[in-house]
């Protein structure tokens, strides 16, 4: 269905792409400004990385996102790979329509509700058990697992249904126990789906500012909440460096995932044209 | 295999219990698979509301948690259940509450018709691209959606500030002499939200468009319908749950946004999410905030269900 863009449709491209790109680039080169307001220019320079290096707090608000978003992306690709392996292998179960809500909800659930429900239900747990005693790594992290497993059950589902289930019921036809065709079979072919999962949850928890602030406690800033609680008065050069490091670094990131997954995504063509070919 | 000749030595009744347990072992790990995410879910997901429903329902009290107990000792045995209907009551009457929530129903409404706008002619130009653009472009779309929703709202804030780009730039080109004030207002707000938000209504138009069979454009051509009249008769109609499904997806976040009404709209845009931000952390106000997330949550479960049954619907599709 190529070949066919009019000319109306390349213009409306052009006019998105560039409604989505042209801030961040001017975000990025005005992180090389040396002026200190924000948007009247003043030479190139990169004294506010170099103010951003300096400042121990930026670098605590770091290590603290990085711990939470790997903890979290671990965590929430193991338990919605299990959810999105009930949800499309399993047919049907008790519970199924409930579970699927509850699969679905949190991608739409305004972060104000999820966040302000999270912290209260934290709260009547230490009231009740004395548990979390405090609110920070801990509270923030399972926040971030309930959420984002909901989107990693999404990428499995649709790599689940996309792979079909030929090569299952082979193996069981040929007497592999359900078990053995998941871990021999099934959990391989899924490595694509599960990169992108860890990715996207490990991303999903580094940019959460809403629900983080609701379950943090008191000397826990993740870096959202470090960066917003500067921006919420302005403009800020060092926030212009800082955004620039993070952008690139998730840029990076993920062109590499796209890469791999590319890559993958060509053997198996390869592989479905081979298992395709008569035997000679 | 060697566990097969071991298995005949073995006498057929301890055989046969290990083939019980065996079987065991395997629907046990069905349950787990099962159980695992749906208990995580339960937990972390389900019960919370639960609890901010009856806290809707406390009183405020000067205490750290600030909210009454709603279930009472009396006298060591006898248990009363005291319900407060005041915070329902107290945003009911408060002519703030009810403007608010309309007025994040608006923005939310005429920011989802911007992106369907933007987003509709995107997603259709990326589906007629050649074999090579096609995957960059798709890329190129979901790139932004990884990248820091805080610090994109950001970048607007450079652009749309009084001595900002898009001002500076205006002046410099002598169309305007003062700058036009655009940060802190709800033309910002609007902006911030169809940036930020499109991505979302772009990818499952994208996955619709994709499933069109375009033999049916070129019988319309060939029957003598014009391109115009082809879209509105059979593209459009092909592609409404890609619509429907998109809509949802930025309508319904977009009505609870907080971050975008804070940094863009300044005080001079009230949302809800917004307010029961401010309800919870500067009023401390635990019960009305509980309260205002109940109602906010009672608005969006139609829309929800309705996102729900759809995405249920596409997932049995394929």
């Amino acid at each position: 269905m190529h070949g066919e863009r009019s000319r109306f449709l390349s213009i409306m491209l052009f006019v998105g792409f560039t409604f989505l790109y042209v801030p961040i680039i001017l975000l990025i080169i005005y992180s090389f400004n040396y002026s200190k307001l924000v948007p009247v220019w003043g030479g190139w320079s990169t004294r506010w990385y170099g103010v951003l290096f300096e400042s121990p707090d930026v670098w605590d608000a770091v290590l603290l996102s990085l711990k939470i978003a790997v903890v979290n992306a671990t965590f929430a690709t193991i338990l919605g790979t299990l959810a999105g392996l009930a949800m499309v292998r399993f047919g049907r179960f008790r519970g199924r329509t409930l579970f699927g809500g509850m699969l679905v909800a949190p991608l739409v659930m305004p972060e104000v509700i999820t966040g302000l429900s999270l912290l209260v239900f934290f709260i009547s747990l230490k009231q009740l058990f004395g548990w979390p005693t405090e609110r920070g790594f801990t509270t923030i992290t399972i926040a971030h697992i309930t959420f984002s497993l909901a989107y990693v059950a999404v990428i499995i589902q649709a790599r689940l249904t996309g792979m079909g289930n030929n090569l299952e019921e082979a193996a069981a036809d040929l007497g592999a126990k359900p078990f053995k065709v998941m871990t021999k079979i099934t959990i391989p072919m899924l490595a694509p789906g599960l990169l992108s999962g860890w990715l996207l949850a490990f991303t999903l928890s580094l940019d959460d500012l809403v629900i983080a602030s609701f379950v943090t406690g008191p000397g826990s800033n993740t870096l959202p909440i470090l960066i917003f609680s500067r921006i919420r008065l302005g403009l800020r050069p060092d926030i212009n460096a800082l955004a620039t490091i993070i952008i690139l670094f998730v840029a990076v990131l993920v062109a590499i995932a796209a890469v791999i997954l590319f890559r993958q995504q060509k053997r198996d063509l390869l592989d479905q044209k081979m298992a395709r070919m008569p035997e000679v | 295999m060697t566990d097969i000749g071991v298995f005949k030595v073995i006498p057929p009744r301890i055989r046969l219990a290990w083939t019980r347990f065996a079987g065991s072992i395997q629907s046990s790990w069905k349950t787990l698979v099962i159980w695992t995410p749906f208990f995580w879910l339960l937990i972390f997901f389900l019960a919370p509301f639960f609890i901010v429903a009856k806290i809707s329902l406390a009183e405020l009290v000067i205490a750290s948690p600030p909210f009454s107990n709603m279930v009472q000792w009396v006298d060591g045995s006898v248990v009363t259940i005291r319900l407060v209907f005041d915070n329902f009551i107290y945003i009911f009457e408060d002519p703030l509450y009810a403007r608010t929530y309309v007025n994040s129903l608006k923005i939310a409404s005429i920011s989802t018709v911007f992106c369907l706008l933007v987003g509709y002619p995107v997603a259709y130009g990326i589906i007629r691209s050649g074999p090579v653009a096609k995957p960059l472009l798709l890329f190129a779309i979901i790139l932004p959606f990884w990248t820091s929703f805080l610090l994109r709202v950001y970048a607007w804030m450079g652009l749309l500030a009084d001595q900002g780009t898009i001002n500076s730039l205006l002046i410099s080109l002598g169309l305007i002499e003062t700058p036009i004030q655009m940060l802190y207002t709800e033309f910002a707000v609007y902006v911030g939200i169809v940036y930020t938000y499109l991505p979302f209504m772009i990818l499952p138009l994208y996955a619709n468009m994709e499933k069109l069979d375009s033999t049916l454009n070129e019988a319309a051509a060939d029957l003598g319908s014009g391109p115009i009249n082809t879209f509105f008769k059979i593209t459009l109609p092909l592609t409404a749950p890609g619509i429907i499904a998109g809509s949802l997806l930025v309508f319904i976040p977009a009505t609870g946004e907080y971050v975008i009404p804070d940094l863009l709209g300044g005080g001079n845009v009230q949302m809800i999410g917004r307010l029961l931000y401010n309800e919870f952390a500067r009023n401390v106000d635990w019960p009305v905030a509980s309260a205002v997330a109940i109602v906010l949550l009672l608005l969006l479960v139609l829309p929800m269900a309705v996102y729900q049954h759809y995405q249920a619907k596409s997932s049995e599709d394929t």
